[in-house]
């Protein structure tokens, strides 16, 4: 609806989330930034010149920035064409195959970092085989960031290529486009607001990357988050750790800001079509050597490190047995737990579980708060919606660019003393899990929505509708898809989230990838077997919900 | 049944789309508003659903002022241009959709969909997925979702836009033959005369945000009000004409009018059934500049004329009797066929 009403729409879905997020990100970082940067009654701002200036962190920011604009760019090199195997061919095993290509993404960082250092390290299967190591080289690092984000790119450039009409290229062919013409004048600008939410979301994860670097880079390489990290938990620098943590936040709104002027050139309502109707058999000899290069690529990148996972937990200390998996239902000896560690996998489970009901909830609504009718365009009232539209819009990515390790270290000394005490709360962990899915649950759901066309909306409130029914009734069988896609991103993130749970979960009440870590953490085969008994059940939790999902997609037409 | 006085709409603040636009539909009555493209004839709907404020003027349905009513509680029923079906529901789902927004019963809604599915002639398409249906099956489903919940008034934006030429002939008459016998009370918008006077018990005729001229489709047809709707009914014989007792000069010669024509200057408008090709030498000398053959029952045959003097000449003839393009002609002018119009805005021939 115009007018008057539809602003109090927007305004009533966007209270939720701007209260989420005031509540438990907003105060958090505040917290931080008081008590690094507020000592002796005043703002000690000196110590941003004292920071900036040491040659140590120029050389971390430095690092930061470059090593996230390679891996981005390699990740979309290595993707896309996985993106338009997944959107366009039809194969036996696709589901699989899909899933597969996920489960990375969804893997604790510092597992995953060790799989790597497995594959390719010192004593790995490439040095074994081969004597070659990457682990030495920043190679390490950009691929196991591929290795993370090629799903992200495939499931959001993907999932969004295999709705374009394929009739689209077709007609541009007519009209005398070559092949490649044809692709990069009609499809690749359709493709251009997914690619950039894909990219965006990969710098941002890689500016942010910690866990992987914990692992592979060693001494000489480390990223922002890695030094606040160090700074907080090893060196007890609190001032320079918020400086830090401001210098992070300032770059994701620089990078947040690039987004959201591109965005608003970009936007334009696409038909979208059923998704199942676009794919193909691959014909002819290029479309079979792409699928094959495809393949060889996720078998390379993706399944031979979580096959030396695999492998690893299996290898007992005399050769194959299930050593390691008896040993998690056992009391630990050396006090790792206070429990025995299998019962991780009913928290992370439950934990993420409501992470995700949170996410969903506050997601959805920013998410149809950004795509109300009359959020775009307009001169007046209507650009001032606008503007506050986008505002929110950069409001909710930030927790994404912002680093975990902050939000977990501010959730422990903000929220553990009135007005806000939830250090004994079970709800705790959920929230700072729901915090890093919202903007999984916003970049899935607002492309999709904003390609609902309007006048369905119309169609619906001429037949009776209320904006609100209207939006259930329309909108959302539409994007059911869409729902569950980012439902199953919110569920996976969660389970993996490392950075934020480390510092929040109860000793007695470990996730997977906290009682990983903690496994890590310990010297001895024992403990690094039980590890990766750990993450392979992890892996396979992860692997079967998103078979799941993969299963109850939009069954398509017909549906009542 | 719907009054509207004085509506205009104004989008960005200067390009205007409906201008003090005043209209009334009788309950039962089938109005057809008739234009080119952007003459803000779909805007007139889309203000009448709600879907758009008007900026100044008063809608009224039976009555009650519209404002500030939303689109959803206003129980008018619009039909889109291109359908808009659900395409996630079938076919009885979208017939349905209405019904259960105003909260119908299980029972109630499954009775109400399956008769009006008969009646727009797709009994067994319920279970259909409306991707299927071919456009003259999607117009019907459309048709049915729309008069499902009983609207009091159902709007019609380019009802038949998109279907080929022979369907349109024949849907036109069923809905007209429907709408009668339901009493339905119809406002639908074309930029198709045919349509619009096949389907329409009055038609009015929008020009760049007004009515240029309403009325029933004969008087229309007849008379229109000025040199646009004239051009706009397809008529192109348009010459400035000073009209003296029951002859008009005119730069094609003397033309004779009906008696009661109004005198003075005038423009003139000659159907192109009123010129009539003569024996050569007797009338108006001109040369056959294009010949197009139409087809149709009387194999009517369209020759453009270039008359010795004055604007180019349409006419209308049997393919027997016709010129050959290049040839010669001679015509003169039926009175029952010329008529007399203001004589402002005099357009450029063309």
């Amino acid at each position: 609806m115009p007018g008057r009403r539809g602003t109090w729409a927007r305004l009533g879905l966007m209270a939720g989330p701007v209260v989420f997020f005031a509540v438990f990100f907003g105060y958090p970082v505040a917290a931080i930034v008081g008590r690094g940067l507020h000592e002796d009654g005043r703002w000690q701002w000196g110590r941003f010149g004292e920071v900036l200036g040491d040659p140590d962190i120029l050389r971390v920011l430095w690092f930061t920035v470059w090593q996230a604009a390679a891996s981005t760019a390699l990740t979309l090199a290595v993707a896309l064409p996985g993106a338009w195997v997944f959107a366009r061919l039809d194969f036996p095993g696709k589901r699989l195959l899909r899933a597969v290509v996920t489960v990375p993404f969804v893997l604790p960082t510092v597992v995953a970092g060790s799989a790597f250092l497995a594959l390719a390290g010192r004593g790995g299967v490439l040095d074994e085989w081969f004597g070659v190591r990457l682990d030495t080289s920043v190679w390490a690092i950009l691929l196991a960031h591929v290795f993370f984000n090629y799903a992200v790119v495939v499931r959001t450039v993907g999932g969004f290529w295999a709705q374009l009409d394929p009739r689209q290229e077709e007609a541009a062919r007519m009209l005398g486009a070559g092949r490649l013409a044809a692709w990069r004048r009609v499809t690749l600008p359709a493709l251009a607001p997914s690619l950039g939410a894909a990219a965006l979301i990969v710098y941002l994860f890689t500016f942010t990357s910690f866990g992987v670097i914990q692992v592979l880079g060693g001494p000489r390489y480390a990223t922002l988050e890695v030094e606040i990290y160090r700074q907080t938990e090893a060196l007890l620098q609190l001032p320079t750790a918020a400086v830090l943590t401001l210098v992070q936040f300032a770059a994701v709104a620089v990078l947040l800001a690039v987004h959201a002027r591109s965005v608003r050139r970009r936007e334009s309502a696409l038909r979208l079509v059923p998704a199942e109707q676009t794919a193909h058999r691959p014909a002819g000899a290029g479309q079979w050597t792409v699928l094959a290069g495809v393949l060889t690529v996720v078998a390379l990148l993706l399944v031979a490190p979580l096959a030396v996972l695999v492998q690893r937990a299996f290898q007992g200390p005399d050769g194959w047995s299930l050593a390691w998996f008896r040993a998690l239902g056992r009391e630990s000896a050396s006090g790792t737990f206070a429990v025995p560690p299998v019962e991780a996998i009913g928290n992370s489970l439950s934990y993420a579980a409501a992470a995700t009901g949170i996410a969903l909830l506050i997601g959805v609504s920013a998410a149809a708060a950004l795509t109300l009718p009359g959020s775009r365009r307009g001169t007046g009232r209507a650009a001032r919606a606008g503007r506050l539209v986008r505002g929110f819009d950069a409001l909710l990515m930030l927790p994404l660019g912002t680093s975990a390790v902050t939000v977990g270290f501010g959730f422990l000394i903000a929220l553990d003393e009135p007005p806000l005490d939830l250090r004994s709360s079970w709800i705790l962990v959920p929230l700072a899990q729901a915090l890093v899915g919202v903007p999984f649950v916003i970049r899935t759901m607002v492309p999709v929505l904003r390609s609902v066309d309007v006048r369905l909306r119309e169609a619906a409130a001429v037949l009776g509708a209320s904006p609100l029914r209207a939006w259930r009734e329309v909108d959302l069988p539409l994007v059911r898809r869409a729902v569950l896609v980012s439902a199953g991103f919110a569920f996976a993130v969660s389970l993996g989230e490392f950075g934020a749970t480390v510092f929040i979960a109860r000793p007695d009440a470990p996730t997977l990838p906290v009682a990983v870590a903690r496994m890590l953490g310990r010297a001895g085969e024992a403990h690094y077997g039980q590890a990766m008994a750990l993450s392979t059940i992890l892996m396979l939790v992860c692997a079967g919900v998103l078979l799941a999902l993969e299963r109850v997609r939009t069954p398509g037409q017909g549906e009542f | 049944m719907l009054q509207l006085e004085d509506v205009t709409v104004r989008f960005g603040g200067h390009t205007t789309a409906l201008e003090g636009v005043s209209l009334r539909v009788a309950d039962g009555e089938i109005v057809c508003v008739l234009g080119p493209s952007g003459s803000g004839k779909s805007t007139l709907l889309r203000v009448v659903a709600g879907l758009q404020d008007a900026d100044a003027g008063r809608v009224l349905l039976a009555g009650r002022d519209l404002a500030g009513v939303p689109a959803h509680k206003r129980g008018v029923g619009l039909m889109f241009q291109d359908h808009q079906l659900f395409p996630q529901r079938d076919v009885a789902g979208n017939v349905a959709f209405g019904l259960r927004m105003h909260g119908s019963g299980r029972a109630e809604t499954e009775g109400r969909v399956a008769e009006l599915l008969r009646l727009v002639g797709l009994p067994d398409a319920g279970h259909r997925a409306v991707a299927a249906l071919s456009g003259g099956e999607q117009q019907r489903v459309a048709l049915a979702r729309a008069l499902a919940p009983r609207p009091r008034l159902l709007m019609l934006d380019e009802p038949l836009g998109q279907l080929d030429r022979g369907l349109r002939e024949r849907l036109v008459v069923e809905l007209r033959a429907l709408f009668h016998r339901l009493g339905t009370t119809a406002l639908a918008v074309t930029h198709d005369h045919g349509e619009a006077f096949a389907l329409a018990d009055r038609v009015v005729i929008m020009r760049e945000g007004r009515i240029a001229q309403a009325g029933g489709p004969l008087e229309v047809w007849q008379r229109p009000a000025d040199a646009f709707v004239a051009r706009f009914l397809g008529f192109d014989n348009l010459v400035p004409a000073t009209v003296r007792g029951e002859r008009a000069e005119t730069a094609w010669g003397t033309v004779p009018v009906p008696a009661g024509t109004p005198q003075g200057e005038r423009l003139l408008l000659v159907r192109p059934h009123g010129v009539r090709l003569r024996p050569a030498g007797e009338g108006l000398e001109c040369t056959v500049e294009a010949r197009t053959f139409r087809g149709g029952d009387g194999s009517t045959v369209t020759v453009l004329l270039r008359p010795r003097q004055g604007p180019a000449l349409e006419a209308a003839c049997t393919l027997r009797e016709a010129p050959g393009e290049g040839s010669g002609a001679w015509v003169d002018f039926d009175p029952r066929e010329v008529v007399a119009l203001p004589p402002q805005d005099v357009p450029a021939a063309g």
